[in-house]
């Protein structure tokens, strides 16, 4: 029988069979950021290890520094200055490669770790944080962990990992107009629920996804988590190899072509058979956006809050009418139209320069309603750098959209910086939980350009009727 | 500190059933409450949106069920499907096992959170829902004399009626439970293994090393 990529990208890795499903696998790439991998290496330092290869380690300050301009490392969170300093001690006494506040390699550590090309195609890569699986789009195995797995991965350079089951998710046909990788992955959730991808490894394939772009391929395999999914990859090719040449940590010369001829190797075999296997037409996907407290709780921009008595099962519908009352939002009301507080453009789904140029464009000649709040937060240092290079900056603040440095910012609240008690934003961020970005706050996510059309609107929009 | 890990055999105690599904890591620990760089103080943040009628002052919710006697002193949990999704903070753990929780009985857990808690020593027992259901239902009572037994060894949960369930788990993270071992340490063992691994990886994938 055929082999499936996660298969061959385990096969590759294992360095020892731990017997019952379980491996121990060779892990290529750490990389931490101030929040937890400050506690992984307090851990590792208070255990009196070392980490192994330090030179394959890297870190980034993205959760608690401030997007603000001017920042430094006094933070609005309350406390969040430990964090940063004892981060920056903890990664010089470890000899990993940090990029600090400052440096023009800093961001969010999974839009660096791409953009830097510390992650490539093959690799095996961890984070403590869960949205490490976003690195799956370079056809790499990239998962989040605990703090404490992070102590091991750093201490041994492996992971013992229970192999998960595996699930293609075939996105076929054409985008329509307005449609976007956003709204693929917001569908899926929406049809198979938060915890549809409970156990499994998920290879997106499709000629949807083949022919997307690099950079929206992250936010596809960004929010494989919120599907409850060990993690989700994308076989690499053309469009991946290109992405990847040239950037700073990528080979060249000889070792690029040896590279090369592996990569292309990483696919799943014509008979390779699935534990479960899901076609989604994209032809029926149309803008959409969640009106409940999980990435499940979706419904078509042109539709309704629903019934809870249309939930599949009790447990649904108790989920349901609790979101409901946290959300005030009735079933059989529209979405569209519904008015908003704030608007925010940012995080490791929506935060690239592509993401960033769509914006551009639905803004450009327009302004953001009377009272919102609408913030874009570029997803790295070097996003904002291109961006500026390309006068984005200067669109979107014309528009009246605030223009931050970068950072993870108000995509969650950790006692800093947040959006008001029950303010009502719509995000392009990939959590819509209870209290995610404010106390209280009350969350819609959608894609970049109609986070973008509801600024301009004031209210929740179509982003297609923009034009 | 994951060095000093307690065995996990048996344990007998009362269940406190929290039995909403989905409950995520955000919900167990809310961001603000991770407030140092290690792994402790972290309890009196558990649960806080919940716990607390007034989280700044700490006032405590006397409907919330871990402020009800006898659960505030359980050491089971009982809750809905999909216990701990959501974010991979272990900070969540970290709370659960400082509060004294071992062994949390749900239907389904979220993957990250289930191996971080085998590896902080606490127990996550999948059992059927109607089965949890039912333990929630008894254990509503709030009787201190409705216990329910886990038998790690057997792999098995005896009910408050003297039933006995039996339940899943992977042989690797029995075995560091029931020995309370350092993963590390473990996974050291097998270090000459690793060496080898890594030096003939470097022969075919040169361009994985920096
Ligand atoms: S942007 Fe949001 S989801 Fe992404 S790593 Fe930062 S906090 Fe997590």
């Amino acid at each position: 029988m055929g082999r499936t990529l996660i298969q061959k990208l385990w096969d590759s890795h294992t360095v020892a069979d731990l017997g019952d499903n379980a491996s121990l696998l060779y892990v290529d790439r750490v990389f931490l950021h101030e929040r937890t991998g400050s506690v992984s290496l307090k851990g590792l330092e208070a255990a009196g290890r070392k980490v192994r290869n330090p030179e394959q380690v890297f870190c980034t300050m993205d959760h608690i520094v401030d997007t603000l301009p001017g920042r430094g490392d006094d933070t609005i969170m309350p406390s969040g200055k430990a964090f940063i300093t004892t981060t920056r001690d903890a990664a010089k006494a470890a000899g990993i490669t940090l990029f600090d506040i400052g440096d023009n390699r800093q961001g969010i550590v999974h839009v660096v770790s791409a953009e830097q090309g510390i992650t490539l195609p093959g690799f095996t890569q961890v984070c403590p944080d869960s949205h490490t699986c976003t690195l799956g789009a370079l056809g790499a195995l990239a998962w989040g962990i605990g703090s404490t797995e992070g102590e091991h991965a750093l201490a041994t350079k492996t992971l013992a990992v229970n192999k998960p089951k595996s699930m293609r998710v075939n996105f076929d046909g054409k985008l329509a107009f307005g449609v976007t990788a956003k709204d693929m992955i917001l569908n899926l959730i929406g049809a198979y629920t938060a915890s549809g991808g409970v156990g499994h490894a998920i290879e997106f394939t499709g000629s949807a996804i083949h022919t997307l772009p690099q950079e929206n391929r992250f936010t596809v395999c960004n929010m494989a988590v919120e599907f409850a999914a060990f993690t989700g990859v994308i076989p690499p090719d053309d469009t991946t190899f290109e992405y990847v040449h040239g950037r700073p940590y990528a080979p060249t010369g000889e070792v690029w072509d040896k590279a090369l001829s592996y990569w292309r190797t990483l696919t799943a075999d014509d008979d390779a058979v699935y534990n479960k296997d899901i076609t989604i037409d994209c032809a029926d996907i149309v803008p959409t956006v969640t009106w409940g407290t999980s990435p499940g709780h979706t419904t078509r921009i042109d539709g309704v809050v629903p019934q809870p008595s249309e939930a599949p099962d009790a447990n649904a519908r108790t989920s349901w009418e609790r979101a409901l009352e946290y959300m005030d939002v009735k079933p059989g009301q529209p979405l569209e139209g519904l008015p908003i507080d704030a608007a925010f453009i940012g995080s490791c789904t929506n935060s690239r320069l592509s993401d960033l140029r769509d914006v551009a464009h639905v803004v450009k000649g327009h302004h953001v309603a009377n009272g919102v709040k609408a913030i874009i937060v570029p997803g790295s240092s070097q996003v904002k750098l291109a961006a500026e290079a390309e006068g984005l900056d200067k669109v979107f603040t014309a528009a009246g959209f605030e223009w931050r440095e970068s950072g993870c910012s108000m995509c969650f609240y950790a006692g800093g910086e947040s959006f008001g008690e029950r303010e009502r934003v719509i995000s392009s961020t990939n959590r819509n939980f209870e209290n995610r970005q404010g106390p209280k706050t009350r969350t819609h996510l959608a894609s970049p350009t109609s986070v973008a059309a509801s600024a301009i609107a004031g209210k929740i929009a179509d982003v297609r009727k923009l034009g | 500190m994951s060095l000093t890990m307690q065995k996990f055999t048996t344990l007998t105690s009362v269940a406190a059933p929290l039995m909403r599904v989905n409950i995520d890591t955000d919900a167990i620990i809310p961001s603000r409450e991770m407030k140092g760089v290690t792994k402790e103080g972290l309890s009196v943040g558990m649960f806080a949106n919940w716990r607390y009628s007034d989280v700044d002052a700490r006032e405590e919710n006397p409907e919330f069920v871990l402020n009800r006697a006898p659960f505030r002193d359980a050491e089971i949990l009982l809750s809905g499907e999909n216990f701990g999704c959501g974010s991979s903070r272990e900070h969540a753990v970290w709370a659960l096992k400082e509060w004294g929780i071992r062994c949390v009985i749900a239907p389904s857990f979220g993957t990250i959170f289930y191996g971080n808690c085998v590896r902080n020593g606490i127990l996550p027992v999948m059992l059927p829902e109607a089965v949890v259901k039912a333990f929630a239902d008894i254990a509503e009572r709030g009787e201190a004399d409705d216990q329910l037994t886990i038998n790690l060894p057997e792999q098995k949960v005896i009910g408050f009626d003297g039933d006995a369930h039996p339940f899943e788990i992977a042989p690797a993270d029995k075995e560091m439970l029931v020995e309370g071992l350092d993963p590390i340490g473990l996974t050291l063992k097998q270090d000459d293994e690793i060496l080898a691994f890594q030096k003939q990886d470097q022969t075919e994938r040169p361009w994985v090393y920096l």
